[in-house]
């Protein structure tokens, strides 16, 4: 009986790890494509809250689910375009602009959020995405319901991983990007738009980091609340060096760093035990920590990353 | 549309430069004001006189400028060395927590020596942290943005569960905060019945300090020299590891610093909202003040005139007091633009 009950936990365990991943998965990717053009976007950490409180108001002002997904990445576009304009068109510093931005962005939301919503004590809630079954495999015997009925934005983070893979390594477009993020000079040589295709990539990633919050408010939780985000915009930045700039690789770091908030959980649910739960809280931030340091030996930053590029200028 | 250097940069235009951002940044604010439905000019009006109505009002915004003051010249001195120390606001809460571990009641002395004793404790705390990110940095190239800011993270779950359990004080009716600093170790009030502490005097003290350490000393040359050009300055014969280590000392001490300020000038005792994010907001101030020193004064008082007016904006108007956040971060966009059109002219052709 006992091996039962542990299995079932090891399978809800794995269906938790996968839900919890989804937000790191849309923000890696995201921070990932910006970073590929030679673009650090620090304002995912204020992109990703601005995009759950857009995603959630959406659904509360009466709209519908994905067209709160949608409206979020329009918002986080936005922010990206803005970002862009800083840090790619003018050229400013890279990590000052993204601090910017994410204070711009986190404070905006929770002064529209107050603003809309003056008289609520508790967060009024909307109802979130149901889970989708995917056909067959979640006839699999107890590991199925758990592992293969998810949220449609945890099947449409692993559509991510596929498409930003593909169109990064296998598209002219993909191409550009590396390009301008490694030699931007010679980028122009070739015919490409620097400025164009560095500010459409902030602009793609940061529409991405906009998806990757409004899960949280649109299907982890039900409510948006402050400083909901709690830094796993910067988790996704150590991601990305932790995953060598690789979209599979992202989907492993993310896959294993969501295991830890998984465990968190269970051990928080659990009245008495010997490692304070605060030490799992924690974890993702050390393990960030730990995984820059093992990978800063090896990593292969785009050689660009950082380098404002100015015409005519050298 | 290009950008060309200027070949000189005045002492007026370096002025003027962030009072125009902070002037347009409060224009683009003014959008959020008149969307919430309020007249711009009562809200301002409200604001400037929240912050600076009265007595009480302007020993309140001082108190507060006390505080952005430290963490803002915390984050000035590491920028000039191009040492992107995010991780005021963890260095600020380990400060608080070394003198709350030396200030209530392990050490039974007066005052004179006391206080300096927990100032130094908490400096000492925030430069160590601020230490292992620098040394990842300098040894082993790992960005100390994200370092520091992890950090920060880390530094309050400890806290978190420092006040909730092994510190919790047994007195404080179930509260999470730590035992009270004792007596010997508050910073006495500089004016009666308002909350302004001798921390105020600390803060414009390490400002001159600063200012004179950057500006005539060795250190202060080696510390400018490593964040215009490390690789110039390493041929100059500057020991560049050495110097960007000694300016996170520098750095984490004054964050922590301004942790001891608001523990034993103002709270009394350890707790989790002892600071909204100042350590953040340092960032703002010392980008305002180009990173000098004394103008890190200026701007912690301008931006302190914004969060404590705001407060009391938002209690008259159906304005969120979120809007002093707002300004603060459109001021440091709008500074970092004004800065690149003070150093470069914008050429049309």
């Amino acid at each position: 009986m006992g091996d039962f009950f542990d299995f079932i936990f090891t399978a809800g365990f794995w269906a938790a790890t996968l839900r919890m991943a989804t937000p790191l998965i849309f923000g890696t990717l995201g921070e990932l494509v910006c970073e590929r053009s030679g673009v650090l976007n620090l304002g995912i950490e204020g992109i990703m809250t601005i995009g759950s409180m857009a995603g959630w108001m959406w659904v509360y002002q009466g709209g519908e689910l994905w067209q709160g997904v949608l409206f979020a990445a329009f918002v986080g576009a936005l922010f990206g375009l803005l970002h862009s304009l800083f840090s790619v068109y003018l050229g400013l510093s890279q990590h000052v602009t993204g601090l910017g931005i994410t204070m711009l962005a986190s404070s905006l939301s929770y002064f529209i959020f107050r603003m809309m919503l003056p008289n609520v004590t508790t967060p009024p809630k909307i109802v979130p995405f149901d889970s989708w079954a995917l056909p067959l495999f979640s006839d699999i015997p107890v590991l199925g319901q758990a592992l293969f009925v998810q949220s449609p934005l945890t099947w449409l983070a692993l559509l991510m991983v596929l498409l930003v893979g593909y169109g990064l390594f296998r598209t002219p477009v993909g191409l550009a990007i590396r390009m301008v993020g490694e030699n931007p000079m010679a980028a122009e040589a070739q015919g490409i738009n620097v400025h164009l295709v560095r500010s459409g990539a902030v602009v793609f990633g940061s529409a991405l980091m906009a998806v990757g919050g409004s899960f949280l408010t649109l299907s982890a939780f039900d409510a948006f609340y402050i400083g909901m985000t709690n830094g796993r915009g910067w988790i996704c930045i150590a991601l990305v060096v932790f995953a060598s700039w690789r979209p599979g690789k992202a989907l492993l770091g993310a896959l294993f760093f969501a295991s830890f908030d998984a465990m968190q959980m269970r051990v928080q649910q659990q009245a008495s035990s010997a490692i304070p739960y605060q030490v799992y809280l924690m974890a993702p931030y050390v393990m960030s920590i730990v995984a820059l340091i093992i990978m800063s030996r090896r990593a292969a930053y785009p050689k660009a990353l950082l380098i404002p590029f100015r015409r005519g200028e050298r | 549309m290009r950008l060309e250097p200027r070949d000189h940069v005045s002492m007026a235009m370096a002025v003027a430069g962030p009072v125009l951002a902070v002037l347009a940044a409060m224009a683009i604010c003014s959008l959020l004001i008149l969307w919430s439905g309020s007249s711009v000019s009562d809200a301002y009006a409200l604001l400037f006189k929240g912050a600076l109505g009265s007595r009480f009002a302007i020993s309140e915004t001082l108190t507060r400028t006390t505080v952005l003051t430290l963490t803002g010249l915390a984050a000035a001195v590491a920028f000039r060395a191009k040492l992107w120390n995010i991780g005021g606001e963890g260095q600020l809460y380990v400060g608080a927590c070394a003198a709350t571990m030396l200030g209530t009641g392990q050490l039974q002395w007066p005052p004179y020596l006391l206080i300096p004793t927990l100032f130094l404790a908490g400096a000492l705390a925030g430069g160590l942290l601020l230490l292992v990110p620098t040394l990842l940095k300098t040894h082993l190239k790992v960005d100390e943005v994200v370092t520091t800011l992890l950090l920060n993270f880390i530094i309050l779950l400890l806290v978190n569960y420092l006040v909730f359990g092994p510190w919790k004080d047994p007195m404080a009716m179930g509260w999470p905060q730590a035992a009270a600093i004792i007596d010997e170790g508050l910073l006495p009030k500089l004016l009666a019945k308002t909350r302004l502490h001798a921390g105020f005097l600390v803060a414009l003290a390490s400002a001159v300090g600063a200012w004179v350490l950057m500006r005539f000393t060795v250190w202060g040359y080696e510390i400018r020299a490593v964040g215009a050009n490390p690789e110039a300055a390493r041929f100059a014969g500057v020991p560049v590891n050495r110097t960007i280590v000694r300016t996170a000392l520098i750095s984490g001490g004054l964050a922590g610093m301004a942790g001891v300020c608001e523990l034993i000038g103002l709270k009394g005792y350890l707790t989790l909202d002892l600071s909204p994010g100042f350590g953040y907001t340092g960032i703002v101030v010392a980008m305002l003040a180009g990173l000098h020193p004394l103008g890190v004064i200026l701007s912690a008082f301008f931006v302190a005139v914004v969060f404590n007016g705001a407060d009391s904006m938002s209690r008259a108007l159906s304005v969120s007091n979120y809007i002093a956040e707002v300004i603060t971060a459109v001021s440091l966009l709008t500074v970092l633009v004004s800065m690149l059109l003070t150093r470069y002219k914008l050429k049309w052709k």
